[in-house]
């Protein structure tokens, strides 16, 4: 990011098109994947709305259940759902080479941490649905 | 040009962990239900009380807390590179992460009136 000096921003400088990253399916992916974060920033104000609802009392709380049916917040959030699971599906991919975990000297293969982080996804998500559904 | 020193810089790039990690582990579960299986019917939406009792109960909040404020510098941070750079919005960087973190600010001291001051 720094150590170019202006010099040489000034004498190099290549043109890259706007939408270079429709070219090939692994950019594609790159950026949809960054785009997640835009859902992944609704589905916080999604929640906020909830808690909301629910501490003004049972009439905005049945407010917010017919909202949340009407057919275009419907379908922001299937939408959301989506980019939230490819979110959650390549955070744990990266979390296999970001994550570096010795045992006895010996670096624990990413296909484990890959594992783990899945049955910890498992875990948290029915901890959600008891407390929720319960 | 000189190497610019943000001591703020590590603490977003923590924040951008912890909130990938919270929002991975937490955010389909939340959003499948309250967003897709209660809408269409699939499951029953949770009676008023539970709800009420679920929201008040202190490790909810918590937990609700850390997962908003965190998630949404998540969201900032990734945003921010991927407008300034996917965009070639270079000039604009000062604009972009002032728009990105203030919109995460803003939401955090949402979710800390509605979380940990309001009910």
């Amino acid at each position: 990011m720094t150590g170019y000096t202006g010099l040489y921003q000034r004498l190099y400088r290549p043109r890259v098109p706007i939408l270079w990253w429709v070219r090939r399916r692994s950019y594609l992916l790159f950026v949809l994947r960054e785009l997640s974060s835009v859902f992944v920033a609704w589905s916080v104000v999604y929640t906020l709305l909830l808690v909301h609802a629910v501490t003004a009392g049972e009439r905005s709380y049945r407010g917010f259940l017919a909202w949340s049916a009407r057919p275009q917040v419907l379908a922001v959030n299937v939408v959301a759902l989506l980019f939230v699971l490819f979110h959650a599906v390549t955070w744990f991919a990266l979390a296999s080479r970001a994550v570096v975990v010795r045992v006895r000297g010996r670096r624990v293969p990413g296909v484990w941490i890959v594992a783990a982080n899945y049955a910890l996804w498992a875990v948290a998500s029915a901890i959600v649905a008891w407390v929720v559904l319960r | 040009m000189t190497v610019v020193r943000r001591p703020v810089e590590p603490l977003l790039w923590l924040a951008f962990s912890a909130g990938g990690v919270l929002a991975a582990l937490l955010v389909p579960a939340l959003l499948l239900l309250f967003g897709v299986a209660f809408p269409l019917g699939w499951l029953p939406a949770p009676g008023y009380p539970h709800l009420d009792a679920v929201v008040r109960h202190p490790l909810v909040r918590l937990v609700l807390f850390a997962l908003c404020v965190l998630a949404l510098f998540h969201a900032a941070h990734r945003l921010r590179y991927t407008v300034r750079d996917g965009l070639q919005l270079r000039r604009l960087s000062g604009l972009i992460d002032a728009s990105c973190y203030g919109a995460a600010l803003a939401g955090s001291a949402a979710a800390g009136y509605l979380l940990l001051a309001a009910g």
